[in-house]
């Protein structure tokens, strides 16, 4: 008990500076092991310390008081605990220890499931995000928890709030997959399907030596926002895609694939037909609620593919055309494609007519000028990254060794023999 | 074979109840001049009469005339040696035709062993030839042994036999009399990819072909492309065929097909000024064009717009082709690229067109035509809309500066996209060989 007595006192003395702090993180190293087995005595030891302050030593010691088993009962105090220390921790000082800040992020999310009240991680959450991203390019650990919390809560826009960094480094393949997958969700929720796409895609091309559970989810994800964003899928994945993702995913998710073939064909009816009879599978997924949103994309997709041939057509002909059951439903449906931007047309009640426009965007005002040269300096900005990636990796140790190893030894063109390793 | 029996006899009714005159009739086979027979075989001579005879019969559903192609059929093969089709046709007829045209089993045993005889005695001959080793005998007693096969209708040993004879030739005339050996068997046969590549073998021979044979291997590599489906190479083909031809290739295509082949190609593949400069300018071609006046006129009607008329030809003469052996298959096809040939010929000139007009010039309803216009149109055959309000079809003009700044935007947000999950992924990719690499070590 004095041990711990003691090393309190020293992280009060020691968490001025940056010197001592490293002193106090190798001190607190070697305590872990003895502060884990007085776990269930550690508690009142926290009011000694102030989270702001002595973030990095009350980080170890929540840690190992909240490492054992707890109940529902002490998880309502605990989780009170946390979320007051990731709001008020020293970002510094947690990021000496990220493992542990992690493991303590983690009981705390198992914490908030246990009482069953994800909104009440959500803002912890976020905070412990933004204190361990060491850029906003990062993907830490904690990314995939905070999605699922914000996804169980519904809070769609705060998830959005991180899916709008580019993610460039990551240090988990499976923080990736859940990352994307999650996130994928969200957008679902919050419609922005182009943006659901770019992130199952990631996760379906991503690459990967066996077929995970969470590449296949995402994969029947990924067929359903392509027919409902694109109107089309091609089964085939992108050449950069593993070749197990390739080979495995279609037979894996057989019903998607038919659904897809069956979307082509155009045919409202018969597409219904085919969600009927495989409706418990799709339902089993948890993707029943896409499925009908596939189903009913296509009606305004048939509806947009005669903005392309007629001019004029009537709300019957609509109606009759694309499998609607009245010219009243046609109405409502050409209404809302109206409202959503998705046509541009105008409706003669009087007549029952639609008189389809063409794209009132001229390009000329100035804020398509604006938007179009945002777009120049943001793909700037990436062409730059691009070369200077391309420049770093041609100068990587590890890349340089492997490519000369599958490289022959001598080349013949010239006469230098290819170092098989380089020591740097 | 049954089936069809059953369904020819309600369309005998109606037959009578038109008059026989009905040209638009929806059964393709009635038409108003029912093809004679008689005149029809008479064009053609050998194995392909056989095969064209039993080909009208099998697909004709109309009993009389199907028991007519197969008497003239059963007397056909009387004349040659091929006793294993004797006894198909003889099934067929099944007695209809009365006892003359029975299974006459002695003429079978008569030729059999005739035919035994032969090969022993061309086995022989041939033997001999190659002990002795002398290269013009080799090649003839292949060249026996192909004839030999042939005329008793085992195909795929004729061919070889034919084939065989390529190791001793001398002159380019030996090759090329090889290569229409060949590719007469494979067009019986049906192997289109042979006849190409014999035609093209025939064709690199240095010395000139004379004009008939020129003729014929243009011929051959028509029919090859048509079964391709490669219609406008088809059309050339035919297209090229020298006056020459005459009725030299009877045993496989006669001067009137090369007409109805080559006009219908070109008519489904060829733009307005290949049309007036290939065949209706093309003086060679114009002779084969006389033979059957009818395509001559369609292809004229064709281009001088009178569409209705043009489409009236067609029609008359579509049930015929339905019964022709190599163009059956593309009929509809052909008849629709045609269609829609017009179609599209039509709407050209104009910024806007009346419906109504439109659907009077080829005879067919509005909504009807609306529905074709709309096919084309999504297909971006015609750059059009249909104002289905007023009935008038309107050109439409594509903004170029507005679809070239569509383009840009959409390119840039593809790249935009596609290069961060490339970096991504070579960032995973990376991490994964960091962690082997650290795992090894």
């Amino acid at each position: 008990m004095n041990a711990v007595e003691a090393l309190v006192a020293q992280i009060q003395g020691l968490s001025g500076s940056v010197a001592d702090l490293s002193h106090l993180h190798n001190l607190l190293k070697q305590a872990d092991d003895s502060l884990l087995n007085e776990s269930t005595r550690l508690l009142p030891f926290l009011d000694q310390l102030d989270p702001s302050k002595h973030s990095l030593g009350y980080l170890f010691i929540l840690r190992a008081c909240s490492s054992g088993p707890i109940s529902k009962e002490q998880a309502g105090e605990l989780v009170l605990i946390f979320s007051r220390f990731i709001s008020s921790c020293a970002a510094e000082q947690i990021r000496l220890a990220p493992e542990k800040f992690i493991s303590v992020c983690k009981r705390f999310k198992d914490q908030v499931m246990l009482l069953e009240a994800p909104l009440r991680g959500v803002g912890p959450m976020l905070t412990a995000v933004r204190k361990l991203q060491s850029s906003s390019e990062h993907l830490t650990a904690l990314h995939p928890d905070f999605l699922q919390l914000a996804l169980l809560a519904k809070c769609y826009k705060t998830g959005l709030s991180v899916l709008e960094d580019d993610i460039f480094e990551v240090d988990q393949p499976r923080d990736l997959f859940l990352y994307c997958y999650y996130g994928g969700m969200i957008c679902i929720g919050q419609k922005c399907y182009k943006k659901a796409l770019e992130l199952l895609h990631n996760a379906v091309t991503a690459p990967m030596s066996t077929v995970n559970a969470i590449a296949v989810e995402a994969y029947k994800k990924y067929v359903l926002i392509s027919l409902i964003l694109n109107g089309q899928f091609s089964s085939s994945l992108p050449k950069y895609s593993s070749s197990v993702a390739q080979r495995n995913l279609k037979n894996l998710c057989q019903p998607y694939i038919e659904l897809a073939t069956s979307y082509s064909s155009g045919k409202i009816s018969e597409l219904e037909t085919f969600v009927q009879t495989n409706e418990e599978k799709f339902e089993s997924d948890n993707n029943l609620g896409l499925v009908k949103q596939v189903v009913s994309s296509m009606y305004k997709r048939n509806i947009q593919r005669l903005t392309q041939t007629y001019l004029t057509l009537s709300l019957q002909d609509i109606a009759n055309t694309v499998q609607l059951n009245s010219s009243k439903e046609a109405e409502i449906h050409v209404l809302q494609m109206i409202q959503d931007g998705e046509i541009y047309a105008t409706i003669n009640q009087k007549d029952g007519m639609v008189r389809f426009l063409e794209d009132p965007e001229q390009y000329k005002t100035c804020e398509m000028i604006e938007h179009i040269d945002s777009s120049i300096q943001r793909i700037m900005v990436l062409s730059n990254k691009l070369t200077a990636m391309d420049e770093h990796m041609s100068c990587d140790p590890l890349y340089l060794a492997k490519a000369g190893r599958e490289r022959q030894r001598y080349d013949f063109d010239d006469f230098d023999t290819v170092p098989q390793r380089f020591n740097i | 074979m049954e089936g069809e029996d059953d369904s020819a006899g309600p369309m005998i009714d109606e037959i009578y109840a038109n008059g026989g005159d009905d040209t638009n009739h929806k059964r393709p086979i009635i038409s108003g001049e029912q093809l004679d027979i008689e005149a029809y075989a008479g064009l053609y001579v050998g194995r392909t009469k056989i095969m064209r005879l039993l080909f009208i019969s099998d697909h004709c559903g109309n009993p009389a005339m199907q028991v007519e192609a197969l008497r003239m059929a059963y007397d056909e093969i009387k004349k040659s040696e091929n006793t294993q089709l004797f006894r198909e046709v003889v099934q067929k007829i099944d007695g209809r035709l009365g006892p003359k045209y029975g299974v006459d089993n002695a003429w079978c045993e008569m030729v059999d062993r005739r035919a035994d005889q032969r090969k022993e005695k061309l086995e022989n001959e041939l033997n001999a030839y190659r002990t002795n080793l002398i290269k013009e005998s080799i090649r003839m007693g292949y060249n026996d042994f192909g004839e030999f096969y042939y005329s008793h209708g085992a195909l795929g040993d004729a061919f070889k036999s034919f084939v065989r004879t390529r190791d001793y030739c001398t002159t380019s005339k030996h090759i090329v009399q090889m290569c229409t050996s060949a590719i007469l068997v494979s067009i019986e046969m049906g192997q289109f990819t042979h006849v190409t590549s014999y035609v093209s073998k025939a064709e690199q021979t240095p010395e000139a072909l004379d004009p008939v044979t020129a003729a014929k291997l243009r011929c051959a590599a028509g029919l090859s492309h048509l079964e391709a489906k490669k219609y406008k190479l088809a059309a050339r083909k035919f297209l090229e065929v020298g006056p020459e031809l005459g009725t030299s290739y009877n045993d496989v295509i006669a001067a009137q097909d090369v007409a109805t082949y080559g006009g219908l190609c070109a008519l489904a593949s060829f733009d307005r000024m290949e049309l007036k400069s290939k065949v209706i300018d093309n003086i060679s071609f114009r002779n084969f064009l006389e033979l059957v006046p009818e395509v001559r006129e369609l292809i004229n009607d064709f281009y001088s717009s009178h569409y209705a008329s043009c489409l009236d030809y067609l029609g008359n003469l579509k049930a015929n082709l339905l019964l022709d052996i190599h163009l059956h298959d593309h009929v509809e096809t052909l008849y629709d690229l045609i269609r829609n040939k017009a179609l599209i010929q039509y709407t050209h000139p104009f910024v806007s067109v009346d419906l109504c007009m439109m659907a009077n010039a080829f005879k067919t309803s509005v909504s009807r035509l609306e529905k074709e216009l709309e096919a084309l149109i999504t297909d971006n055959q015609i750059q059009a809309r249909i104002d289905s309000h007023n009935k008038i079809l309107y050109a439409r003009h594509a903004d170029q500066r507005n679809a070239t700044f569509q383009r840009v935007l959409q390119t840039g947000n593809e790249f935009d996209r596609d290069v961060r999950s490339m970096l991504l992924r070579a960032n995973l990719i990376k991490h994964d060989y960091n962690s082997k690499s650290s795992r090894k070590l």
